[in-house]
């Protein structure tokens, strides 16, 4: 497709390679960049992502506070269709929600409220509501991680106005590096899903004269639901 | 784009007297300086991660065709494929290329810098493809015609009100009495005009923050999401990225984080952050079903060997820029090409060259603010400096001497500059004019046109073609 591909790739290398004074088969540097590849290695971690369970679900829920989500606790999941039912009331938003084929989320008991009309699959776009799963919440900077598939599309994170996400107290967890010692867990070595969404807040621009400014393309407001149990 | 680099004063000094743009400009210092500021203050070890993430950068250089080997394979093996640009043009053809295959009409951009730096927008017009960008700034600039000021802010020049009337000129099929006058008003009216662009677009082009070597995977961060719309909802998703955004491992990837979003807009993190890994996958019900990667040059491998190398760590978060005050005196226009504040003052030259971009290195008080808030802790007025000599060992001391004058002169004249300028340059000036030699002919005159079509020092290292010049002087 591109006019000369193995003749820009061996090209380039050819001449990082010159510049760099190395060669090709440089088998001691070969060695040592496998090695850091595989070993996982944590460079410098915050002090603050040490703590508690309770401490880091605290500092979890105020950093998302101050990055203008809203966040509930919930003692249990049965608590959450109701919840979220009042929570469109209040905020004159149709009783309609959009949600994948997560299993924590299908097993919720949404006969709970009634008139929570609920949808399955990927957004085209005009859902008023989505609702996801994150798999880990990072209390260091209060991130959702939210991972791609069938069990919650991306689309659901990005095209409707509001974003509801729970977590489970559980897996909250400290640092970053926490997520990929998961992901690798479930994914295997050197393997991702196709998207990991870091997700801390509603969408936000600044872009006219530095006025932050809610809902530039993606949700206006993220609603995080942390259950306890 | 066009470069008006070598005109840097004549732009300048009309930027100075720009009133619009001043009361613009006035909002940097406002938003930026200050955020950054509260941010390192609530992060203990933000200093000591800037050491890491120095450190992490220059074992990737040292290492960067490993890692870029690494990567290639490792994108390969999840089902996407990475085209190797040598040049600006090469990559360029490769994106119309990808583009044409996927019959594409329109083509929805998140915010890349490098998609600047190689003029695509102009190609894809020229073949009949709309690109959109999609970035609130970028479609600000996009409409009017410019290039971007700031490279996270593009459109920190601007006005509510000047926006209101771009609103107004473009958005016809809008009614007329609607209201524009607050930014939140502004906002939703892009937000739901891009909306559909998005949807209807047959191909999604993004930058990337790095590129993880460890899992082949792209890496955007965003505040707006419109970076994860484009490549989420087109078939196909372009990632056009420079080599040296390699990282290792996610491990690697946290340290920059950590410091990028704090450096640019003073956040703990910015909204959005993506790690993207191959197409579509067995089962996804969304996602591009084809993922590209260009990986460009453009002349980067060749600063690799020389002194500038330190440059290749940057990770544009544009701290330097909003600490600087000739920037915030000037904007970024001032500077005439893709890159503007201290990183382009060293950049630009390396990229299209010191013939046409001698000014930027100048362009300086030395106050050293650049390098002391850089999270790469690059060392950039002492690479300006360098500039200068190499600039000053080229351009005979006679007209060298001029040149620091005026530039003196110049700055002398401006005192929101003048405070810091002075001291600086005068021992400048008193080196330049130790020198002795023959004003031979004009510096900066050469007529660079499309400088996106002369990638960096071709073939040759600065050095090396300034040695050959003064060879070639000695015998004539
Ligand atoms: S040179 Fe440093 S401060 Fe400037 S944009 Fe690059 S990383 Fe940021």
């Amino acid at each position: 497709m591109s006019p000369h591909p193995r003749d820009g790739r061996d090209a380039i290398l050819g001449r990082v390679r010159r510049a760099l004074g190395v060669g090709a088969e440089d088998a001691e540097r070969r060695v040592a960049i496998q090695k850091r590849l595989y070993d996982h290695v944590r460079n410098l971690v915050p002090a603050r992502t040490k703590g508690s369970a309770d401490d880091l679900i605290k500092q979890f829920k105020e950093m998302l506070e101050s990055q203008s989500a809203k966040v509930s606790e919930v003692g249990t999941a049965d608590e959450i269709p109701e919840l979220i039912a009042k929570e469109l009331r209040d905020n004159n938003l149709p009783s309609r929600l959009r949600m994948g084929d997560d299993g924590f989320l299908v097993e919720i008991d949404w006969d709970r409220a009634p008139t929570l009309e609920i949808e399955r699959g990927r957004s085209d776009g005009h859902d008023p509501v989505g609702l996801s799963h994150a798999l880990v919440g990072v209390s260091e900077t209060g991130t959702l991680i939210l991972i791609s598939g069938a069990d919650n599309p991306t689309t659901l994170n990005f095209l409707p106005e509001t974003h509801i996400v729970v977590v489970r107290a559980e897996d909250i967890v400290g640092p970053y590096e926490d997520v990929w010692e998961r992901l690798r867990e479930t994914y295997g070595e050197r393997a991702m899903p196709r998207a990991v969404n870091m997700i801390a807040g509603p969408s936000r621009t600044g872009d006219i004269e530095q006025t932050i400014v809610m809902g530039a393309h993606g949700p206006r407001r993220v609603h995080v639901i942390v259950v306890e149990e | 784009m066009q470069s008006t680099a070598h005109a840097f004063k004549g732009n300048a000094a009309r930027a100075l007297e720009d009133r619009q743009l001043q009361e613009a400009l006035a909002n940097v210092p406002k938003g930026f300086v200050g955020k950054r500021a509260e941010a390192r203050a609530r992060l203990p070890e933000f200093d000591a991660l800037r050491d890491q993430a120095r450190d992490l950068k220059n074992h990737v250089l040292a290492n960067l065709d490993l890692y870029l080997e690494e990567y290639e394979r490792k994108v390969f093996e999840v089902g996407g494929k990475v085209h190797w640009a040598a040049s600006a043009g090469d990559a360029r053809e490769i994106v119309l290329s990808i583009c044409r295959e996927a019959g594409a009409k329109t083509v929805v951009k998140g915010k890349s810098m490098i998609t600047e730096e190689i003029g695509l927008n102009d190609h894809l017009e020229g073949a009949g493809i709309e690109p959109i960008e999609t970035d609130l700034g970028e479609y600000l600039i996009q409409i009017r015609g410019e290039a971007p000021s700031h490279i996270i802010a593009p459109a920190v020049h601007l006005t509510k009100e000047q926006v209101e009337a771009d609103f107004r000129r473009l958005h016809r099929d809008l009614p007329e009495d609607r209201r524009l006058e607050e930014v939140d008003e502004l906002v939703a009216e892009a937000r739901s005009v891009l909306r559909d662009k998005f949807l209807a677009a047959d191909v999604g082009i993004t930058g990337a923050n790095m590129l993880i070597a460890e899992t082949g995977s792209s890496v955007i961060v965003t505040n707006e999401g419109n970076g994860d719309l484009s490549q989420t909802l087109a078939k196909v998703h372009i990632v056009v990225a420079s080599l040296e955004k390699v990282v290792p491992t996610l491990e690697d990837a946290c340290t920059i984080l950590r410091i990028l979003a704090r450096s640019a807009t003073g956040q703990e993190c910015s909204t959005y952050t993506t790690f993207s890994t191959g197409p579509r996958r067995a089962g996804d019900p969304d996602g591009p079903e084809a993922y590209h990667v260009v990986l460009l040059d453009n002349g980067r491998s060749e600063l690799l060997g020389t002194d500038f190398r330190e440059v290749l760590r940057c990770i544009r978060c544009g701290a330097c820029m909003n600490h600087c005050p000739v920037y915030q005196a000037v904007g970024g226009h001032a500077y005439g090409w893709v890159y503007p504040g201290p990183i382009g003052s060293v950049l630009t030259p390396s990229l299209i060259g010191v013939e046409e971009a001698g000014p930027l290195p100048n362009a300086s008080t030395f106050c050293g603010r650049c390098e002391a808030v850089c999270p790469m802790r690059i060392p950039l007025p002492g690479l300006m400096r360098k500039w200068r000599e190499l600039e000053f060992e080229k351009v005979p001391p006679p007209f060298a001497q001029r040149f620091a004058l005026k530039s003196w002169a110049w700055f002398a004249r401006h005192p929101r500059l003048y405070q810091f300028a002075s001291g600086l340059v005068i021992p400048v000036v008193a080196r330049m004019a130790g020198k002795k030699g023959a004003f031979n002919k004009l510096p900066f005159g050469n007529g660079w046109t499309r400088h996106r079509d002369f990638p960096a020092p071709q073939g040759r290292t600065f050095h090396q073609q300034w040695r050959n010049q003064k060879r070639r002087r000695a015998r004539s």
